[in-house]
């Protein structure tokens, strides 16, 4: 076996990038799990000699965020309350797109999915002014059904990318066989497609709930103290020059804003990869 | 009458589809497309720290061009953008071939190169830095260790604070990168691979010759990604550097911010919001419309 010492140095090299990799979650991880001493007197890279959970309780229940030392518990809440019904509705309303792009498709319905599309890309920067003034006239400004609302408006368009990308391959037989049956639009909606929509679904949801929960900018621009989704407390509380700097708390805090959508990967990173690829149009 | 009922109900039928896709169209017409209207008009209009629709041409462009923080703001976009997708699509490629020589355990190794993607840009941001800050991380850890005249302050650095961004980027989505290609390397008919390593071709040689120039569409799509992911960066560089020091990582995103909501220059913000949507469509729109014209396949 000649091949060996370069078979060795392959996996040298490949190791090395898991260390760089997963270092910023080591970081994080341990010193989350350290006295604030223990960071300040620069052994950051060091497992924690005096290991405690005190960090953690602070950021989740004590940290000064906002006006109030609440910690960041209550902006956790909000992000689930923002991120579950806005995924819920924008997958139902992607789905049903899909299904007419495809199977009820119509002249002009390409070019209405490319101006749809267009929706992914956008900078938000574009929108955010012209917004704060419509979620203040529909008087939703500085709520959670107001983030709700503008992250279904941008959640759309790829929730309608991914199912019309994925409906296009569904047979078209099977649809005018159950048309010719009788069965009707929604008929054919919930009974045939949605049933055989299982893992596009799981993408969909995936992509949406990762983006929606990392959102940062609609966050920051449409919430008011008490609506802040957690990637905004986590800024506040990490960039709030006040005090002493707890490293260890903002460390706590990042990993509790990481884990939800860790968790997601971590158990079906199979979709979240695909879903990462549909974002190459055709999919 | 009776006779009119059916038809009515066949051109309901008829309708039904458009009907349920309209909501979508109404909200994306108004959301996207008005909003991008109203926009544009308000960056020709006077106004400051509440829209305001009086018309000064291209006052505000002029303006916007004469200030130093976005020169500040374009340059680093330009920095950043061009090492951003440069190193991601290097480091990317490398890794995705390396893992592409059946490798043990290669799921796993997978998964660890990819998860960054699936956290917040804030969350990286808080990570890098307080890695990355002399005082508690990098730096005086490996003081720490013994290499007393070690430096790496880059974070506190004006001229080099934009790099550190570059970095926490680049361990964000480089992942990706490496799974785009390793889809587009799967792809690739192994029969002719293996005609060419039977043909002698050397394993460089055949990489070099045959399978990178096979991964263009993967290429393409990491571009077009990994492009409009750097005009937008916004909660990285709050999050890394908050535009600082001083102005020194200003961008377009966090300078619209700051002149649009803080320092009530509406107008000015509008202007440079309108730059960036420009600056993503001539990457977009050429993109949307090769992938959807008529089906090549």
């Amino acid at each position: 076996m000649t091949l060996r010492p370069a078979r060795l140095f392959l996996y040298l090299i490949l190791a090395v990038f898991c260390v760089y990799y997963l270092l910023p979650l080591y970081v994080m991880l341990v010193n989350s799990l350290k006295p604030l001493s223990e960071i300040t007197s620069g052994g950051m890279m060091a497992l924690p000699g005096d290991w405690t959970t005190a960090a953690w309780t602070n950021a989740w229940s004590q940290a000064q965020v906002g006006v109030e030392a609440t910690g960041l518990k209550p902006y956790f809440m909000n992000s689930f309350l923002m991120v579950v019904p806005a995924v819920a509705i924008a997958t139902l309303m992607g789905a049903l797109n899909g299904y007419v792009l495809t199977k009820w498709s119509f002249k002009g319905a390409t070019v209405l999915f490319g101006l749809i599309l267009f929706g992914c890309f956008i900078p938000f920067q574009i929108v955010l002014i012209p917004m704060a003034r419509a979620l203040g006239f529909l008087g939703l400004a500085g709520t959670v059904p107001g983030l709700i609302f503008v992250h279904i408006i941008y959640g759309i368009s790829f929730s309608t990318l991914y199912f019309r990308n994925y409906y296009a391959a569904f047979p078209t037989e099977l649809v005018r066989a159950a048309e010719i049956d009788g069965a009707g639009f929604f008929t054919i909606f919930w009974r045939i497609m949605l049933p055989n929509s299982g893992p596009i679904a799981v993408v969909c949801v995936i992509w949406l709930f990762t983006n929606i929960w990392n959102d940062f900018l609609f966050g920051a621009s449409f919430a008011d103290y008490d609506s802040q989704p957690m990637t905004v407390a986590l800024n506040n509380l990490v960039q709030s020059s006040t005090g002493v700097k707890e490293y260890n708390v903002h460390f706590a805090g990042a990993i509790m804003a990481a884990l939800p959508t860790l968790l997601v990967y971590i158990v079906a990173g199979r979709f979240f990869v695909r879903g990462l690829m549909s974002g190459s149009v055709k999919g | 009458m009776a006779r009119s009922a059916p038809s009515a109900a066949a051109r309901m039928r008829e309708l039904l589809p458009r009907i349920v896709l309209s909501p979508t169209i109404a909200l994306i017409a108004i959301f996207v497309y008005g909003f991008i209207f109203f926009t544009t008009y308000l960056s020709f209009s006077d106004s400051r720290m509440l829209p305001s629709f009086g018309w000064v041409g291209f006052d505000n462009y002029v303006k916007l061009f004469q200030l130093r923080t976005w020169d500040i703001a374009i340059t680093n976009l330009a920095i950043f953008g061009t090492l951003y997708i440069g190193i991601c699509c290097v480091l990317g490629l490398s890794l995705a071939i390396l893992l592409d020589q059946k490798i043990r355990a290669e799921g796993f190794i997978r998964t660890v190169y990819l998860y960054p993607m699936a956290l917040s840009f804030i969350v990286t941001g808080v990570a890098w830095k307080w890695f990355l800050d002399p005082g508690i991380g990098l730096e005086s850890v490996v003081q720490g260790w013994g290499w007393e005249s070690f430096e790496f302050n880059w974070i506190k650095d004006r001229d080099m604070a934009i790099y550190t961004i570059v970095i926490a980027a680049v361990w964000q989505t480089s992942g990706f990168v490496m799974a785009t290609f390793l889809a587009g390397l799967r792809g690739i008919d192994s029969e002719i691979l293996h005609a060419a390593e039977v043909d002698g071709a050397s394993k460089f040689a055949l990489y070099r010759r045959i399978v990178i120039p096979q991964l263009r569409p993967a290429f393409l799509s990491a571009f077009v990604v990994l492009a409009h992911m750097a005009i937008k960066s916004y909660d990285l560089v709050v999050a890394l550097t908050n535009g600082g020091p001083g102005t020194a990582t200003e961008v377009p995103a966090t300078f619209m911010y700051s002149y649009t909501f803080t320092r009530n220059q509406m107008g000015v913000g509008a202007a440079s919001a309108e730059i960036m949507l420009l600056t993503i469509a001539a990457v977009i729109v050429p993109y949307l419309w090769s992938e959807l014209r008529e089906p090549k396949r």
